[in-house]
């Protein structure tokens, strides 16, 4: 039941995910950042099962920062998404799966453009301009259809995930209190605040 | 004194050498020369194929020059037999790296990963170390043209215009001498433009000159001599490792700076 979407645009993407834990019933936590910063202009957010997240994750994290450290260069997103993609592939037919979905979102600095990865729990993998995983995909790949140009400037992308927020208000039966939201470009990544949209 | 540590590859002799490596960098220095040369838009690798007898049915693959990947180019000095391993070796190793990430290694962990294997041989086994010396020319996106050199013990060096094999003190003083660098300060890890005036004719041209001071031979000719180039085509590597034909042609263009060598 997260909210785990993301738009791109020729320069930048913007990654957004809510911020609750739930167990059964119960509300464990609304403060979580599910986004994992990979390198300076790569990241990654996760939903799925609750430990298999943070184990992944951290696996990924650990060994992309080991390759940046070994051979002083970062991967570039298709790269990155690439690797991650084969990891959780073997880790599927191993005794120990994964359950993660993961949207990888990166700057390209040797090619001069943002990427976006669409990766699901069973490793498949495509390069999209918006993405979304989970119940939240049924509400919001109408909207994003809809609104979404390849021109689309970090301004207009903005308010699409503004007009995103109130779909799932109006018609989702889950109530997202707070989001994540992170921008990532040329400068590297940072976070937005929800009244910042 | 030699005699009671040389058996042994992975023991320091009093002095504090390793005699067997000596020795394998010893047999490369008598190995058909491999000349690079790195220009701003490519790399020529040139390679000198010793006694050839004309009896021998001319092989259809290279003897001296490999490709390791599709961005990676190597000559080889020293031991063909062993050379065939490690080659074998990091066309692998290029591949699962392509597997893994879906791009081309970048050159230098694919020279590292080569120079390991060999350092391995210097410690472990009481085996002989790899007969081989390596010039690796290759290119990747995040610091383009780059031409390393390897030996025995397992080091690695980039260089703008290299030898090795035999001859190569000559070579490498001609090298000195006639290859034309750029003035300007080129440094810092993620230099994109090699700091080189050269072009590919330049490259092509100087590779040529130095042969013929180097090796001991009348006249220069495509039944002793193997050429590759590494370039760009349309954004992408592309590896041309050129016929009989084709190096004659080469050797004819440049005649001029072709001179019988010195007996030396």
């Amino acid at each position: 039941m997260d909210a785990q979407f993301a738009i791109s645009g020729r320069d930048f993407v913007i990654s957004v995910t809510d911020k609750g834990v739930a167990r059964s019933i119960v509300k464990m936590k609304h403060n979580e950042d599910k986004t994992w910063q990979l390198s300076s202009h790569t990241l990654m957010s996760v939903s799925g099962e609750a430990g298999d997240t943070a184990n992944f994750s951290e696996y990924i994290q650990g060994n992309v920062r080991l390759y940046s450290m070994r051979n002083s260069q970062d991967l570039s997103p298709s790269e990155l998404a690439n690797f991650i993609r084969g990891e959780l592939a073997a880790a599927l037919r191993s005794r120990s799966p994964s359950q993660v979905n993961l949207l990888v979102a990166g700057y390209d600095k040797g090619k001069d453009e943002a990427a976006l990865y669409w990766i699901d729990y069973l490793s498949a993998m495509a390069k999209v301009p918006f993405a979304a995983h989970g119940y939240c995909g049924y509400f919001l790949y109408s909207v994003m259809d809809r609104e979404y140009t390849p021109e689309i400037t970090l301004e207009e992308a903005k308010a699409l995930i503004k007009k995103c927020f109130e779909v799932l208000k109006t018609r989702f039966i889950v109530d997202f209190a707070n989001y994540t939201i992170k921008v990532v470009d040329r400068n590297g990544t940072h976070e937005i605040r929800q009244d910042e949209l | 004194m030699a005699r009671r540590y040389d058996s042994r590859t992975t023991i320091f002799s009093p002095e504090g050498r390793l005699y067997q490596v000596e020795y394998a960098m010893e047999a490369i220095s008598h190995a058909g020369t491999v000349i690079g040369v790195l220009s701003k838009d490519g790399i020529v690798l040139a390679a000198e194929r010793q006694a050839t007898s004309n009896l021998l049915e001319q092989s259809v693959d290279n003897e001296k020059i490999y490709e390791m990947n599709e961005n990676v180019v190597a000559g080889v000095a020293g031991h063909a037999a062993d050379a065939n391993i490690l080659i074998n070796q990091s066309r692998i190793v290029a591949q699962r790296y392509l597997l893994k990430y879906d791009s081309p290694i970048p050159v230098e962990q694919l020279v590292r990963n080569l120079c390991d294997l060999k350092q391995g041989y210097t410690q472990h086994g009481g085996l002989r170390p790899f007969g081989v010396a390596f010039l690796c020319a290759g290119w990747d996106s995040a610091l383009g043209f780059q031409l390393y050199q390897s030996d025995p013990a397992g080091n690695y060096s980039s260089w703008k215009a290299t030898c090795i094999g035999e001859n190569n003190n000559n070579a490498q003083s001609i090298l000195k001498q006639e290859y034309k660098d750029d003035d300007k300060e080129e440094s810092g890890p993620n230099v994109k433009s090699v700091g080189s005036q050269m072009t590919m004719d330049d490259a092509l041209k100087l590779t040529c000159q130095v042969l013929s001071k180097t090796i001991d031979t009348a006249k220069l000719s495509s039944e002793k001599l193997e050429f590759a180039t590494l370039t760009l085509k349309s954004g992408k590597p592309c590896i041309h490792v050129y016929t009989s034909s084709e190096i004659d042609e080469v050797l004819k263009t440049y005649e001029s700076v072709i001179k019988p060598a010195d007996n030396q």
